[in-house]
């Protein structure tokens, strides 16, 4: 995200090296203008870009009343009328200190039993030898995009057979299930990466798979655990569908339980936009502080 | 990408055994679940969607036809295909706008890690966001906000929704909406009750009789005084004039002339009254006013709904495509630069060419995420026009969980979604082994 910015600046404003003075001059207007332009466009689209986000976190600070009263708009001129008030009585007891409680629940197991099985996976894929390896991972990069709706009837009754539809283990479940294709294809990826030289030491050393696997190969791969992590942590944090099927009402995450909230849209901003400020407060920090993991992650992920 | 490390073969065969073993334990859990969760389904939703809705009788391929038959499941699959034509594009095209463009300023960083964020976030809080931003009333929707504000910019023309004639003074509403008195006279007074208080501009002043001339003048104004009193019909102390009202002057059915009330509510034209002359207030003095788009009715919800999605992925398409451009050679820009060539056909002719690749790849992740499209569709889509936005995916939720508990159904259905993505999968594979030989 950072690299692209140095070199362009310059060639926009500085005109052509060749022509006479006045061709230079005509090009360096035309160039002038046509940034001014640039600017105008990208400052609309950074606008466009910010305002519903400022509008859920300037409704979700509005106490309930002044919403019949105006838009969130009016708060810019009148920003006494702002106050934390639904955020205290949102978290201060009820449904959602809960549900966020499950969000957490399910995203945390989910996140690290997936990456778990994908980095064992992946290594076993990439450096270890096993009959039918390299026709089976075909398959697994056949299943990375085999969407989730297929799972849903399936699973739900294999789950309900066991006794896991409706609870947390339930949920994870799943998540693990669709997540593992995308991870096991990411890890090995990564893990191909590795020079054979340092594996094929290590082993020359007396080292163990398992060891050259723990403390070689995966602090090598950290860069692509942590893109891993981020990612398939976002993916269930966020996620709804799964929940609306595999949650029960004790177990609902923040989404279900605000998506509940639907029905009664506009008559209560006063826990659907603290709830889901709430819910994308998470996310964007991650984002914000992991960036670089998060494009990397991206980037790997454009096959999905 | 080579699968083998070159000197694997060394190992002896006590350690391959041992490298077995490790292998299996390692591969296995993850195999195992793949097996449980993603394979056996696919195959069980083959095998359920030839059985009915209580997956008892076999009913061969009854399901598919009732797919394709069934109106809900025919507009949601309209829905797909529009979703499919557009939303890839345009959200290509705007991640390949936004990544050229950014290269040309200093801020781009801020810009692209704002552009950006809407992808961490999820689809049911950007659903939340978006349902807000198009709510229809203007004091809560900021679109509508903005739109009305533009409107009323350019067409300042206050408007008096429910104004009606007062009765038995001579007024006439005609079938058009226009309210027509006789300009038989010098001055005409056209009084008018049913004003809402609200819609009275703040410059209105008491309405006044207008000083006699050659021509046709008059007053418009509220007949009624706040409190009581006044005679009716006539103007006195506390009856406000309607300003800005459009006047026409007809004869015998032409206009003449058109003119505006002041804001003591009079009005005067140049022409003398005559038998045949009528006052006409248009109908549009009394129309509604502007109140924005319904962005979210049953013609408009997708577009809109589409909308809310290039917000969310059109980061993800600038930050891949402005890797793929810092890539590319620029010798060849350079180059074309010096030959004169303009930025617009550099764009054209070297930099989307060059970047074919990656705005493929763009797309294609685009088409694969767009078939599955749910969440913003259910969160976004009021209610009552749900139908008309729905989506194959939705379909598939409603159909065998959120009501319509015909899994049969459902199944049909989410096999239909997985052959969407067939191609992909063998793309991919393909493109796999390709890379690997």
């Amino acid at each position: 995200m950072t690299t692209t910015q140095a070199a362009p600046a310059a060639t926009a404003s500085a005109p052509a090296p060749t022509g006479r003075p006045a061709v230079r001059l005509t090009t360096r207007l035309v160039s002038l203008t046509s940034s001014g332009l640039v600017q105008v466009v990208l400052i609309v689209a950074a606008v466009a870009w910010l305002v519903p986000t400022v509008g859920l976190l300037v409704s979700s600070l509005r106490p309930k009343q002044l919403g019949a009263t105006g838009g969130w708009w009016t708060a810019l001129t009148r920003p006494a009328q702002l106050t934390l008030q639904n955020y205290t009585a949102l978290l201060g007891g009820g449904d959602v200190p809960k549900a966020l409680w499950n969000t957490v629940l399910i995203s945390v197991p989910a996140t690290l039993l997936t990456v778990a099985l994908a980095a064992g996976a992946g290594y076993a894929f990439a450096w270890l030898r096993f009959p039918g390896r390299d026709g089976i991972f075909l398959g697994v990069v056949g299943l990375l995009v085999v969407p989730v709706q297929v799972g849903l009837i399936p699973v739900a009754r294999l789950e309900g057979a066991v006794g896991l539809f409706g609870t947390i283990p339930g949920v994870v479940l799943f998540h693990v299930g669709y997540g593992l294709p995308f991870a096991v294809f990411l890890m090995r990826n990564h893990f191909l990466e590795i020079p054979a030289e340092i594996l094929e030491a290590a082993r020359m050393d007396g080292c163990g798979e398992w060891r050259i696997f723990r403390t070689l190969a995966l602090p090598l791969a950290a860069p692509a655990v942590a893109s891993l992590c981020i990612f398939q942590f976002l993916w269930v944090w966020n996620d709804m569908l799964v929940a609306l099927i595999f949650a029960g009402n004790d177990s609902q995450p923040l989404t279900v339980y605000l998506q509940s909230q639907m029905r009664q849209f506009g008559s209560n901003m006063d826990i659907l936009a603290p709830g889901a400020f709430l819910s994308l407060l998470v996310p964007v920090v991650v984002f914000l502080c992991f960036q670089r993991f998060f494009v990397q992650g991206a980037m790997a992920g454009s096959v999905k | 990408m080579s699968l083998r490390s070159p000197r694997r073969g060394q190992a002896s065969g006590g350690a391959l055994r041992r490298h077995r073993g490790l292998a299996l334990l390692l591969v296995l859990p993850a195999l195992l679940l793949l097996g449980a969760l993603v394979v056996y389904p696919i195959g069980y939703s083959v095998a359920r969607s030839l059985f009915d809705a209580s997956g008892h009788r076999f009913v061969g391929l009854d399901n598919y036809g009732a797919a394709f038959t069934d109106h809900a499941t025919l507009t949601a699959a309209r829905n797909n295909a529009i979703w499919v034509a557009v939303a890839p594009a345009l959200v290509t095209a705007v991640g390949l706008v936004f990544a050229v463009l950014t290269e040309k300023v200093r801020w781009a960083t801020a810009f692209k890690l704002l552009v950006f964020m809407p992808m961490a976030i999820s689809f049911l809080a950007a659903g939340i966001i978006f349902r807000t931003v198009y709510d229809a009333d203007p004091h809560r929707g900021v679109l509508n906000a903005a739109a009305v504000a533009v409107h009323d910019t350019f067409d300042d023309q206050p408007s008096y929704p429910g104004a009606r004639p007062r009765p038995g003074v001579g007024l006439d509403r005609v079938g058009s909406g226009d309210v027509t008195a006789p300009a038989a006279t010098h001055v005409v007074l056209l009084p008018l009750v049913g004003v809402q208080p609200d819609t009275l501009p703040a410059g209105a002043r008491t309405a006044r009789r207008p000083d006699a001339g050659d021509g046709v003048s008059g007053t418009v104004f509220l007949d009624f005084v706040p409190g009581g009193g006044g005679h009716p019909g006539q103007l006195g102390p506390g009856k406000q004039g309607l300003p800005g009202i459009e006047v026409q002057l007809r004869d015998g059915g032409r206009t003449i002339a058109t003119t505006t009330t002041a804001d003591d509510g009079t009005f005067r034209f140049a022409a003398a009254p005559s038998a045949t002359t009528t006052l006409v207030l248009p109908a549009a003095d009394f129309a509604a006013p502007y109140r924005g788009v319904d962005w979210l009715g049953p013609a408009l919800v997708t577009p809109a709904i589409i909308g809310a999605y290039i917000w969310i992925w059109a980061g993800f398409a600038m930050v891949i495509i402005a890797g793929g451009l810092a890539n590319l050679p620029r010798e060849t820009i350079e180059a074309a630069r010096i030959d004169g060539a303009g930025e617009w056909q550099i764009f054209r002719r070297i930099t989307v060419p060059q970047l074919a690749p990656v705005l493929g790849v763009v797309f294609i992740t685009m088409v694969i995420n767009v078939m599955k499209i749910f969440d913003l569709v259910y969160i976004i889509a009021p209610g009552p026009v749900q139908q008309d936005a729905g989506v194959l995916a939705l379909r598939l939720y409603l159909v065998s969980f959120g009501g319509g508990n015909d899994q049969g159904l459902g199944s049909a259905l989410s096999v239909l979604l997985l052959l969407l993505v067939v191609p992909v999968m063998l793309l991919n594979v393909r493109r796999f082994r390709g890379s690997r030989a």
